[in-house]
């Protein structure tokens, strides 16, 4: 066990080391050049580039910018080249707007996925299975953008509440209660947005798990000794179809930061995946390289988690 | 093999059928599955309509006097609804749609949305199955290596030979034209080396030097697998949007794009596979027989290896479509000569109240041709996988 979680962390940090070394190379060998995205600014003169340039050592070699960029970023020193803000700081600000959707769209796949895909399971063929499937393969098609104007659509016209923003404009002085409403609709039609494809792709995990455990001889031998059936799937068959699922408890650690860049932008929301687009638009490098950064560390954390949650939970799994 | 000999075979061998003709034909043994799966059945009817409809598209739409002109701009006709008569009085001959009829629509510009789609259609289809096509040739090769070669080791030379390469071409393309050519010479002609290499020294044992260099480091399927975990590691739609937004704007940039980060799975799948068939008589009598390596791999195994690659092939295709238009969504599409339903949809968005049809036709045709690849490719696994049709 511990050689085993030794031998993965070193192999995750070389993995790391690549991805660093990857991520750098795509984003600076890019043709192009932060100092020009504005050529026509009246205030960027030839030796604001320059200054710009040394102050960002832009005019370095490339593996001196590498260890350059690396070594602000863990202390902590990195700016952000469009408005000389630390780059974490900003990280967490929008970390901590988009994480309000991220908890709501997980509590909400969670809690859909598993009931829909266990019902399926168990009626498997009838016609709430075939709906079931057909429903969530179009939820994995429809395209976000596509759906978050079909629901604006429908809940602006069936409510008449505003879901554009964090917050209605200049909502300041109403009661506690209205605002907190206010707050509520706004993180909705996000959220469920958000959620759409994980409650398709989940609820068909759970479903083919489930069969695969119902179809075991353990479960015919329940049924067999004439158990009640909601005890043979709940109590013989769910438990043993849950283990997976545990693992993926570390899998969801990467969509803490990986808030989706175009349900952001088609709801203004000032989250992560906002910020990295307003950063590509910008060339603002040393954001999206952390980004691209923070979300690796997280990857491999994730599958880190899981292994180390499988091996707990599974007795057959000793590596 | 008709009904007589069957029965003649069967008088012969005491067999229920022919000892070595199989019952039926793949293609009827692959229908006879499919058939009972009807939301399949229906993926692959709309799979080949959509494919004849991208056909006649490409067909109707290009040239420099097309059928359906895609991009007539008519502005004194701009965001008719769908099935409204075009005015004739304000049009010049040429500017009459084909079918005297605007079938969907026109949009903002007054550009009839039918041959835009019909455009789009070709365009859409056309970055799917170009990406997946890169990544499944990618994956294909890389597991192929991986699972074959898997056991043989990288050596140290190797290693240097790739880096030397490797920064010769990035020196050329950086512009040190001299150096960079210089490097790439040492290391195409450490390459070539071994032809005369033998000739030269025979079998005696290498020099001390050389012996470090030929030091093994770690195996080729660990380095591959590595290298499947590094890409795992970025986040797929940041980092497509990231490089398309880098990259000068153009529809092959995208497909390439597209197509370079989503190898991974089909190289895992493949070399899976590999992995198993390689341990099988077949490939050893192969060997025995003296059949090259790359002829077993992609003559003998690969096919055997095909199922689980067409099927995520054909979700691939599914999500490289839905991965263009979200770019085209964001600004970073196809440019604009090209009409993709991405950027249909994209421009329509802003008129999705007064022309709601820019956004809902656009949209459900997506929704529609996605929906179909996706229940074809999952009826597709069921049928290539006999594990699963019990359960079915």
């Amino acid at each position: 066990m511990l050689s085993f979680i030794g031998r993965s962390i070193i192999q995750k940090i070389i993995t790391l080391f690549f991805v660093m070394v990857v991520s750098f190379l795509i984003i600076h060998l890019a043709p192009g050049e932060p100092s020009q995205v504005d050529p026509l600014n009246p205030k960027f003169t030839p030796e604001m580039v320059e200054r710009f340039r040394e102050a960002f050592h832009l005019d370095e070699p490339l593996h001196v910018q590498f260890v350059y960029f690396y070594r602000d970023l863990f202390t902590g020193k990195t700016v952000s080249w469009k408005d000389n803000e630390p780059v974490l700081k900003k990280i967490g600000e929008r970390f901590l707007n988009s994480l309000p959707l991220f908890i709501v769209g997980t509590i909400l796949t969670w809690t859909l996925a598993f009931p829909i895909g266990i019902r399926s399971a168990i009626a498997r063929g009838g016609v709430y299975d075939r709906s079931a499937t057909f429903v969530s393969y179009l939820l994995y098609s429809i395209p976000g953008f596509f759906f978050a104007y079909i629901l604006i659509l429908l809940v602006v016209n069936a409510f008449h509440v505003p879901v554009i923003g964090m917050q209605t404009f200049g909502f300041g002085d109403v009661s506690l209660l209205r605002s907190i409403m206010d707050r509520v609709w706004h993180l909705l039609l996000p959220s469920v947005l958000g959620a759409t494809v994980g409650i398709a792709v989940l609820s068909r995990y759970v479903r083919s798990q489930m069969l695969e455990v119902e179809s075991q001889d353990y479960v015919r031998t329940a049924k067999a000794k004439g158990l009640p059936p909601e005890q043979v799937h709940y109590k013989h068959a769910l438990r043993n179809a849950l283990l997976p699922f545990v693992t993926m408890f570390g899998l969801i650690l990467p969509g803490l930061i990986g808030g989706s860049v175009i349900i952001e932008s088609i709801f203004s929301w000032p989250g992560m995946g906002r910020m990295a687009y307003e950063a590509i638009l910008a060339r603002d490098y040393p954001i999206i390289l952390s980004v691209n950064f923070i979300s690796a560390v997280l990857v491999l954390a994730g599958t880190f988690i899981s292994d180390c949650l499988y091996m707990v939970v599974d007795p057959r799994i000793r590596l | 093999m008709k009904k007589t000999d069957t029965h003649t075979l069967h008088k012969d061998t005491g067999l229920e059928e022919g000892p070595l003709v199989p019952r039926e034909s793949r293609v009827r043994e692959f229908w006879r599955l499919l058939k009972p799966n009807k939301l399949a059945l229906a993926g692959l009817i709309i799979f080949v309509f959509f494919f004849f409809i991208a056909l006649t598209g490409l067909v109707l739409t290009s040239g420099n006097r097309p059928v359906f002109d895609p991009a007539m701009v008519r502005l004194q006709e701009k965001l008719r609804p769908p099935f409204s008569e075009p005015r004739l009085e304000d049009l010049r001959p040429e500017e009459i749609p084909t079918l005297g009829i605007y079938l969907l629509g026109t949009d903002d510009l007054g550009r009839d949305v039918f041959s835009r789609m019909l455009q789009g259609a070709w365009v859409s289809s056309t970055v799917g199955f170009v990406a997946v096509g890169i990544a499944v040739l990618i994956g294909i090769v890389m597991g192929g290596i991986s699972g074959y070669f898997g056991r043989n080791p990288v050596r140290v030379d190797h290693i240097l030979v790739a880096f030397i390469v490797s920064l010769g071409g990035g020196l050329m393309v950086a512009g040190a034209l001299f150096s960079g050519g210089v490097l790439l010479l040492i290391g195409c002609a450490y390459i070539l080396s071994p032809l005369w290499w033998r000739k030269v020294l025979g079998k005696q044992s290498a020099p001390r030097l050389m012996r470090f260099l030929y030091k093994d480091t770690l195996s080729i399927d660990t380095l591959i697998m590595r290298l499947v975990d590094i890409m795992l590691c970025f986040p797929v739609f940041f980092l497509i949007l990231t490089v398309v937004a880098l990259l000068p704007a153009s529809m092959y940039n995208i497909m390439i794009v597209i197509g370079l980060t989503s190898w991974m799975g089909t190289t895992r799948f493949v070399r899976a596979e590999l992995l198993s068939l390689r341990e099988q008589d077949f490939v050893t009598a192969a060997k025995a027989l003296g059949v090259s390596d790359w002829r077993i791999i992609f003559r003998h195994m690969i096919p055997n290896a095909m199922a689980p690659v067409l099927v995520s092939a054909t979700i691939g295709i599914a999500s490289a479509i839905l991965i263009e238009a979200g770019l085209s969504f964001l600004g970073f599409g196809v440019p604009p000569p090209h009409a993709t339903w991405g950027n249909i949809l994209s421009d329509g968005k802003r008129f999705i109240f007064d022309a709601p049809w820019l956004t809902f036709i656009p949209g459900f045709a997506i929704l529609i041709v996605v929906l179909a690849f996706n229940l074809f490719g999952e009826g597709l696994r069921d049928v290539l996988n006999p594990k699963l049709r019990e359960r079915y």
